[in-house]
């Protein structure tokens, strides 16, 4: 006798007043167990039952496998009751990719011939919800036989299910192309509905059978008459509106009729217009009809009439309480915004309002759509709005906002000193969120407008006397004191309050900066770095900094430490050539913000540090340049080695520390340089009297260091000298700042430099190189690859 | 039949989920409360029961983390997500590209006026207790993802008259076992 069966409600009752996890698991074992024996014992009376509760302990989240074939028994079963649950857990626990879903193909085609409608409905409904292309191809003709049954609530399931059939074995569309033709005279609105969409379905994926359903344009049209003018229907009103389900499928099979043809969407240009003027907006139905009535619009040949028309119902849904329909608005005008940028430039006043809506998602897309409107002649009154924007937006968007800001400003400054202005304003208020890789890309931006070099440095200080905890503004406004310094302190700009500046007073800050624990390392970088260049702008307070640079040369911070040691150097035994090696920067490239533009010749494997390393290369060359000649010429360096090995390759770059660490590791480098047997040297390039040789030290696992001496043979000096590199996809490089860009002529001394590369999959080395250079007056650009790596330096 | 070679314009395969895009389609529908138990799950894409669960969790977790205030749709992986919460449900559709979001507004709400009227004045312990009603509502209503029915009226008469069919079905039965003949 078998165990009496828990009735579902029951179960479920029971399952609820589990407290815990455990608990439930408990139960829901106890009552699989006895299913499974019920099923074991084959016993029909509650297999339904049985397979009814596993659903819902399938839905909690527990395995229910082993029901699936009971489902196709229930299937089987000639009880409507079994029918009916057979077929929904054929829906939850089989899909195509079971095989045991193809066993219910032949259930399916008795069921789709069945007396009963409703039986014939479940059949239709699984196919269309879980028919694999298998079951489908074997079920077509049957589904395509019922789309011709008299009976209505057939036809309807059979469209739908024949729209599954489409999606899954798209050569199966011309079988059903007969029918819908009949099918769109029809009256009833399921019928109508599921015939709309087969046909959409179908034109999306075949273009001939596009052009063969262009000729039933009015036939549409003639529908849509009807259901707009026809008088109050109960049976399909929603709203006020008679079937929005309807309206809509037809506007969006309109629109790709009319797609690219012209006829097609002059035939359906005036219902459009009807549509658009007449629809009630007041309620979600009559708005879901306008928004796909827009976008039909847009997609089709229409008039520029039509098109001014559709902008503006996006204009008034701009304005609409709901928020969701602002969205929408938003979304849509953010598409057409490159298509129909003057119609879109109309509602920028809405657009810039929407920046102060409450909800996050339509501020978001304000912006977006703000930055995109961005133009020449509204720069400055755009960011009269964006600015404020910046200031109180939440904190998700703020660096979207500064980027977008910066780009813009980039794009269509109207003059230097704007440019300069904004990018103080955005750094100022948003300036933690600025992305890294900003810093260098400003200083080069300043560096390039000479002319406001003294108000850029006021304007800085300020800014940092208010506030230190900005990093990317601390460090450019580092950077510029340090670099401008003596016009800081003669103190006289036109622009700016005068304002009496006094050495000590920028050292302070200097000092401070680099004291605070709100200061990144990178930051200190800067500071220290600056604090260094003043040394040679000021008059009196040169030993203050002489000792602030000798307290760091044992500062924990390695970095740091690092970089005293050096600068004590230079004020020790190299102070003749101190004012030379820290003499103003030389005008920089202006470097794009989008760093992809190089990427192409320069990658090394991440993008951000690819872009960091071409910053910092250009940012620091003549100090560490300088720094290396020193030691060079005299071999061994005096300065005690800091402990600084070579930076591991995964440190990420910012700003200088790529290159600050490069010069403790090319120090080593010109150690290692010296071959300590191991792997053989390659010349890599020799052409025109430039040869560039390599030399390998492996570091520990997949990490080489290759150190390469660039000399020149000519009788003339080659100036400007730059190297850069690309390696395979899977190789990391990392490019230390060069010795310096003079390689002299005949042969009287070399320029080195060196490249860390990570191999970790060991492919086959192989390096493009990009060299340039200037020599007697000419410059000399040149590309060349290198394959005669050693099998050592990379196996 | 000649086949026909088709290009799927905009077709794609999601590598992370294995499921093929088409241009526009409802690929599944989620009814959830506010602690975030998963009350009914329809899907109309073939995918793992592991990359449903995964998919289920992220999402609801997604919605649930919402401010009330918030509109109801969002942009999750490269689907639109169209939500609203009726009481302590949260009902909760996935659609494509070039579907339309405030229809689906309207198909959801067209679901709930059908739980209504069903069961009078629905509320989440009837879906608890009748899951498998609520899917046959659903069925009778969408199919494959598409509304098969626009009238309100016709959806709950071919619903009253399943229900009917079910009843003659099982009437018989229970008479019999209560005279103990089976």
């Amino acid at each position: 006798m078998a165990p009496s069966s828990v009735k579902l409600q029951e179960l479920i009752r029971v399952i609820r007043t589990a407290k815990t996890q455990a608990e439930e698991r408990g139960m829901i074992q106890k009552e699989c167990a006895d299913i499974r024996s019920a099923f074991r014992d084959e016993d029909p009376a509650f297999r339904c039952r049985n397979v009814a509760k596993l659903l819902y302990m399938h839905m909690l989240g527990y395995p229910a496998h082993f029901g699936q074939m009971e489902c196709l028994k229930l299937i089987a079963s000639p009880r409507f009751t079994d029918k009916r649950v057979g077929y929904l857990g054929a829906m939850l626990l089989l899909d195509e990719r079971h095989d045991a879903s193809l066993l219910i193909t032949n259930s399916i085609k008795n069921d789709l011939n069945h007396s009963s409608q409703y039986i014939q409905g479940l059949a239709l409904c699984t196919l269309g919800c879980m028919g694999s292309p298998e079951m489908c191809r074997d079920l077509a003709t049957e589904v395509e036989r019922l789309l011709k049954a008299s009976n209505s609530y057939i036809k309807k399931k059979a469209a739908l299910a024949a729209v599954h059939i489409v999606r899954k074995v798209p050569e199966l569309i011309e079988l059903f192309i007969p029918a819908t033709k009949r099918l769109l005279g029809e009256k009833n609105h399921g019928v109508l509905h599921g015939t709309v969409i087969l046909i959409t379905e179908m034109c999306e994926r075949s273009p001939d059978t596009l052009r063969k359903y262009r000729k039933v344009v009015p036939e549409l049209v003639q529908i849509m008459k009807g259901l707009i003018m026809s008088g109050y229907s109960p049976e399909h009103n929603v709203a006020g509106i008679s079937d929005p389900f309807l309206q809509v499928r037809i506007l969006c099979l309109l629109r790709i009729l009319g797609h690219h043809d012209g006829d097609a969407s002059e035939a359906m240009n005036d219902i459009l217009a009807q549509v658009a003027t007449n629809t009630d907006t007041s309620k979600n139905a009559g708005n879901a009809i306008l928004y796909e009535t827009v976008l039909t619009i847009m997609d089709i040949r229409s008039e520029s009439g039509l098109r001014v028309l559709a902008v503006n119902i996006l204009g008034r849904f701009l304005l609409n309480n709901d928020k969701n329909i602002r969205y929408i608005a938003m979304m849509s005008l953010l598409k057409m915004v490159q298509t129909d940028h003057n119609a879109v430039q109309r509602h920028r006043g809405t657009i810039v309002d929407c920046l102060k809506d409450t909800d996050a998602s339509v501020k978001r897309k304000a912006l977006d759509l703000s930055l995109a409107l961005v133009n020449a002649h509204n720069v400055r009154s755009m960011m009269k709005e964006l600015l404020p924007f910046l200031d109180n937006c939440p904190p998700e968007l703020r660096s979207d906002c500064a980027s977008g800001v910066f780009l813009a400003a980039e794009k269509f400054a109207p003059s230097k000193r704007w440019h300069i202005d904004t990018i103080l304003r955005v750094l100022t208020t948003a300036g933690s969120f600025v992305r890294d890789e900003t810093v260098p890309n400003l200083i080069v931006l300043i560096t390039n407008a000479s002319e406001l070099y003294c108000y850029t440095v006021h304007k800085l200080y300020r800014a940092v006397l208010n506030d230190i905890s900005q990093q990317p503004l601390v460090q450019v406004a580092s950077w510029c004191i340090g670099e401008y310094g003596d016009l800081l302190l003669t103190g006289v700009c036109e622009d700016v309050e005068p304002m009496q500046v006094t050495e000590d007073e920028v050292l302070d800050v200097l000092e401070t900066l680099l004291q605070s624990h709100m200061s990144s390392p990178a930051t200190r970088a800067y500071a220290l770095t600056a604090l260094m260049k003043l040394s040679t702008r000021i008059r009196d307070n040169v030993d203050r900094i002489r000792k602030v640079v000798s307290i760091y040369g044992s500062c924990i911070d390695v970095e740091l430490q690092q970089r005293a040691v050096e600068y004590n150097a230079l004020f020790k035994k190299y102070d003749h050539m101190r004012s030379a090696v820290l003499e103003r920067m030389p005008l920089m490239e202006k470097g794009s913000p989008n760093h992809n533009d190089q990427s192409a010749l320069i990658s090394n494997g991440e993008r951000e540090g690819g872009g960091e390393t071409q910053g910092g290369v250009k940012l620091q060359p003549p100090v560490a340049s300088q720094t290396m000649d020193l030691l060079d010429l005299i071999g061994v360096p005096d300065a005690s080695l800091p402990e600084a090995l070579p930076q591991p390759l995964s440190q990420p770059l910012t700003g200088q520390t790529g290159i600050e660490s490069s010069v403790g590791g090319e120090l080593l480098d010109l150690l290692g340089g010296i071959d300590f047997g191991g792997i053989p040297s390659i010349t890599a390039y020799n052409k025109n009297g430039l040869s560039l040789e390599f030399s390998f030290q492996r570091e520990q696992g997949s990490l080489l260091t290759i150190t390469l001496q660039a000399r020149n043979s000519t009788a003339s000096d080659m100036t400007e000298f730059i190297f850069q590199a690309a390696v395979p996809k899977t190789v990391q490089l990392q490019l230390q700042a060069p010795s310096g860009d003079v390689v002299p002529a005949m042969n009287r001394g070399s320029v080195s430099q060196s490249i860390l590369i990570n191999n970790p999959n060991r492919v086959a080395l192989k390096m493009r190189l990009r060299l340039s250079y200037s020599v007697q007056g000419s410059s000399v650009q040149d590309v060349a690859e290198v394959s005669n790596f050693p099998a050592q330096a990379w196996q | 039949m000649d086949s026909i070679k088709i290009v799927l314009c905009g077709a794609a395969v999601n590598k992370a989920l294995h499921v093929f895009h088409s241009l526009s389609q409802m690929q599944f529908m989620l009814l959830f409360s506010r602690q975030g138990k998963l009350r009914l799950q329809k899907w109309y894409v073939p995918l793992s029961d592991k990359e449903k669960k995964k998919i289920t969790r992220e999402l609801v977790q997604t919605v649930l983390a919402r401010k009330p205030k918030m509109c109801s749709f969002l942009e999750w992986r490269d689907l639109k997500i169209v939500y609203k919460r009726y009481a302590s449900l949260y009902f909760c559709c996935a659609i494509e590209d070039q579907d339309n979001e405030l229809i689906t507004l309207e198909i959801i709400h067209r679901y709930v006026e059908l739980l209504d009227k069903y069961f009078g004045s629905v509320c989440e312990l009837d879906i608890i207790f009748n899951f498998e009603k609520a899917y046959f509502i659903l069925d009778e209503f969408l199919l494959g993802g598409e509304a098969q029915e626009t009238s309100k009226k016709n959806v709950l008469k071919a619903i009253e008259q399943a229900d009917l069919l079910q009843e003659e079905a099982e009437t018989p039965r229970s008479v019999l076992e209560e005279i103990g003949l089976t």
